[in-house]
C-alpha cells in the first residue's frame, strides 16, 4: 500500500508527483570537483558545460539575430552573426498585418474559455476527490492521469467529425471544448496537490460557524488555493497558446487560424521564404511564453510529469 | 496496485455536522461539470472512433451512403498493410532513439552542473529554461531556417569546415537526413526537462553519503555508479517513460517538415500518417483503426509511468 501523494503544506507546495520540484538551484552539491587535484577535471567541466549551453542556446540567438537583420542581410550567401545595421522592420511588418492580430484575438479568446473553464470545473472536482471519500474514488484519480496520455492524434479524426456535425469547426466554442477536454484532467490532479494541503480544520472550523460545506470552501479553501490556481492557469494557458495539432484539425480556414496555424502559413508557399518575418513572429510568439514560464519554472517540471503541457 | 488513501481519523470526521449522504451528493455535484466536459470532448469521441473503426466509412460515406459494419476487416486491413508496418517501426524507432539520446544528454548534463563552476552551471540552467519555454512552432520555425537550402546556417557552416558538398543541400529531401533534423530538433526541445529533473534528484542526494564516498577514496565513476546512478534510477525510469509517451506521439514537427520536402510517404510516423488517411483520404474507417492502435499502444506504455508516478516515494 502507497499513499497517492504526501500532503504538501501550503501555500508554497505544488502538486504531488513525489519529485521535489526542479528550478534554479543556488547550492548545488558537488560530485567530483570537491577534492584538491581535481582542478583539471573542473576546468574541463566547466569548458563543456559552456559549449553545451551555447549549443541550447544558439537557436535562440538565431531567432531573435534573424528577426532584426534586413533581408539583403538574411538573404547573403555568408551568414550574418550579428545584427549589427539591422532593422525592426520585421516585427513593424508583423505588428501591422491584420492576419497577426486575426490569430492573435483566436488564441486569446480560445485560452481565456480555457483558463477559466479549467480553473472553475477543476477546482470544483479537485475538491469533490480531495475532501469527500466515496466509491470510485480511486478509479476517477487513475482515470484523471490515464486520460492525460492519450495522444491527440488518436483521437482527432472523431473530434473533427464530431465538431464538423455539430457546426463547431472553426470556432472558439468548438475549439476549447477539445483544449478543455485536455486541460481539465491536468488541471484537476494539480489543485488537488494544493486542495490536500489546506487543513480540514480550517473548513470544519468554519462549518461550526455555521457556514456550509460550499460555503467553507469558497470562503476559506479557495482563497488559500491562490498560488495553485495561477500557475495552473499558467499551464492551461500555455498548453492552449502553444497547441497546434488539434488547431490544425478543428480550424480549417484562413480566418480562424490561431498563431501557431498563423505562424506556418508563412512557409509552405512558392514564393521565397520571408525568413526575417517568421522569425519576428516566432519571437512575438514565444515572449510571453517564456515570462510566463519563468514565473512558474519551479512547478515546470512537477506539471510535466503530471502530463501537462509539452 | 492500490493507491491507500489518507485517512483522517475518525473521531474528527464526526466533529463535521453533515451526513454523509449529502456529502456524497455534494461530491457527485462537484464533480459532474468537469466530468461531463472531459466526456464530451474526449469520451465521446473515443467511442464513436471504435464504432468508426469497425466500419467501412470513406468517401462514400461522408456523401450521404450508410456506413457498414464491417467488424475486424479494418484492423486485419491495417495489421497487414507493409506501409503501416514501415510506419510504425519509423514511430517506434524514431522514438527510442531520440528518448535514448535525450536521456543520455539530459543526465550527462545535469551531472555537469554538478561538476562546473557555480556561475557556469547557473548560466546553463538559465539557457535550458530559456529553451524549454520555446513554443513549439517557434523552434520548428528555426530549426527549418537554420536548416534552410538557399541560405541556412548550417549548410553555410558545414562548407565553411571543408565539406564542399553541403551549401545548397536540402535536408529535408532525404529520409536519413530528414530523421536526423528531426532528431536534433526534438531532443533540443526535449533534454532541458531531463536536465532539470535528473538535477534536481541529483541535489536530493545526502551530501554526508557522497563525502563518505570521497573519504573512502571512490572515483567520480565509482561514486556515479554505485552512489548517484541508484538514487537516481526511480526519476530516470520515470522521465524515459515519459519521453518515450511523448516521441511516439510526435506529430506537429513532422507534419510542419514535411512542408518542405515532398517525400511525406517516406517520412510518416503513426500521427501523420493517420492524418493522412484519415482527413486528407477520407477513409474514416482505416485511419480510426490506426488511431485505436496508437491509443493502445501508448496506453500500454503509460500504464508502467501511472504505476511509477503513483508509486514514486516523497
Amino acid at each position: 500500500m502507497t499513499t497517492v501523494a504526501p500532503p504538501p503544506t501550503p501555500p508554497a507546495a505544488g502538486p504531488a508527483t513525489g519529485v521535489r520540484a526542479p528550478g534554479l538551484r543556488t547550492a548545488p552539491p558537488r560530485l567530483g570537483a570537491r577534492r584538491p587535484g581535481r582542478r583539471g577535471l573542473s576546468v574541463v567541466a566547466n569548458a563543456v558545460a559552456v559549449v553545451f549551453g551555447l549549443a541550447w542556446l544558439f537557436p535562440v540567438y538565431w531567432m531573435l539575430n534573424t528577426a532584426f537583420l534586413t533581408d539583403r542581410q538574411i538573404q547573403q550567401r555568408v551568414p550574418v552573426l550579428f545584427p549589427v545595421g539591422g532593422t525592426g522592420s520585421h516585427f513593424a511588418q508583423v505588428l501591422s498585418s491584420p492576419a497577426f492580430w486575426s490569430a492573435m484575438r483566436m488564441s486569446l479568446a480560445i485560452a481565456l474559455v480555457v483558463v477559466l473553464g479549467a480553473m472553475v470545473f477543476g477546482f470544483f472536482a479537485s475538491l469533490a476527490l480531495s475532501r469527500f471519500r466515496f466509491r470510485g474514488r480511486t478509479q476517477l484519480i487513475v482515470a484523471v492521469l490515464v486520460v492525460q496520455m492519450i495522444p491527440a492524434e488518436a483521437l482527432f479524426i472523431s473530434q473533427y467529425r464530431m465538431l464538423d456535425g455539430w457546426g463547431l469547426l472553426n470556432s472558439v466554442a468548438g475549439m476549447s471544448l477539445l483544449y478543455l477536454g485536455a486541460s481539465i484532467p491536468f488541471t484537476i490532479w494539480m489543485l488537488k496537490g494544493f486542495v490536500d494541503g489546506v487543513p480540514v480544520e480550517l473548513e470544519e472550523a468554519a462549518m461550526l460557524d455555521g457556514c456550509s460545506r460550499m460555503g467553507a470552501f469558497l470562503r476559506i479553501t479557495f482563497p488559500l488555493l491562490g498560488s495553485g490556481l495561477v500557475a495552473s492557469s499558467i499551464f492551461a494557458f500555455l498548453a492552449s497558446w502553444n497547441e497546434y495539432t488539434l488547431a490544425l484539425v478543428a480550424l480549417t480556414s484562413d480566418d480562424s487560424r490561431t498563431l501557431p496555424l498563423w505562424l506556418t502559413s508563412f512557409s509552405g508557399q512558392n514564393q521565397v521564404t520571408d525568413w526575417g518575418a517568421i522569425m519576428a513572429g516566432s519571437t512575438l510568439m514565444a515572449v510571453p511564453v517564456v515570462i510566463l514560464f519563468m514565473t512558474v519554472q519551479k512547478r515546470m517540471a512537477s506539471g510535466l510529469t503530471a502530463g501537462a503541457v509539452k | 496496485m492500490s493507491l491507500a488513501l489518507r485517512r483522517r481519523p475518525p473521531a474528527r470526521r464526526a466533529a463535521v455536522p453533515l451526513s454523509s449522504r449529502s456529502d456524497r451528493r455534494l461530491a457527485l455535484l462537484l464533480l459532474v461539470p468537469a466530468t461531463a466536459t472531459v466526456l464530451l470532448a474526449l469520451g465521446y469521441p473515443l467511442v464513436r472512433q471504435l464504432g468508426m473503426s469497425f466500419q467501412r466509412f470513406g468517401l462514400e460515406q461522408q456523401f450521404g451512403r450508410p456506413p457498414e459494419f464491417v467488424g475486424l476487416a479494418n484492423y486485419q486491413a491495417m495489421l497487414t498493410d507493409p506501409t503501416f508496418w514501415a510506419v510504425l517501426g519509423r514511430s517506434v524507432g524514431f522514438c527510442l532513439l531520440v528518448a535514448a539520446i535525450t536521456m543520455a544528454v539530459g543526465t550527462a548534463g545535469a551531472l555537469l552542473l554538478t561538476a562546473c563552476s557555480r556561475p557556469v552551471a547557473v548560466a546553463v540552467q538559465v539557457v535550458m529554461l530559456l529553451a524549454w519555454a520555446m513554443p513549439v512552432l517557434s523552434s520548428l520555425q528555426v530549426f527549418q531556417w537554420m536548416f534552410d537550402s538557399r541560405s541556412g546556417v548550417v549548410d553555410h557552416t558545414l562548407a565553411a569546415l571543408g565539406f564542399d558538398q553541403m551549401l545548397g543541400f536540402n535536408w529535408f529531401a532525404q529520409p536519413s537526413t530528414f530523421f536526423a533534423v528531426a532528431g536534433l530538433l526534438v531532443t533540443w526541445m526535449s533534454v532541458p526537462l531531463v536536465v532539470f529533473m535528473v538535477y534536481a534528484a541529483v541535489t536530493q542526494i545526502d551530501s554526508s553519503v557522497l563525502e563518505a564516498a570521497a573519504l573512502d577514496g571512490a572515483g567520480p565513476a565509482q561514486t556515479f555508479r554505485h552512489v548517484v546512478a541508484p538514487s537516481i534510477a526511480p526519476v530516470l525510469a520515470l522521465v524515459t517513460l515519459l519521453q518515450i509517451i511523448w516521441d511516439l506521439r510526435v506529430f506537429t514537427q513532422f507534419h510542419v517538415l514535411q512542408s518542405n520536402g515532398g517525400i511525406t510517404e517516406q517520412t510518416n510516423v503513426l500521427g501523420t500518417f493517420i492524418y493522412q488517411v484519415g482527413l486528407a483520404g477520407g477513409d474514416y474507417g482505416s485511419a480510426s483503426a490506426a488511431a485505436m492502435l496508437l491509443l493502445l499502444l501508448t496506453l500500454l506504455i503509460a500504464a508502467r509511468y501511472i504505476a511509477l508516478l503513483l508509486k514514486e516515494p516523497a
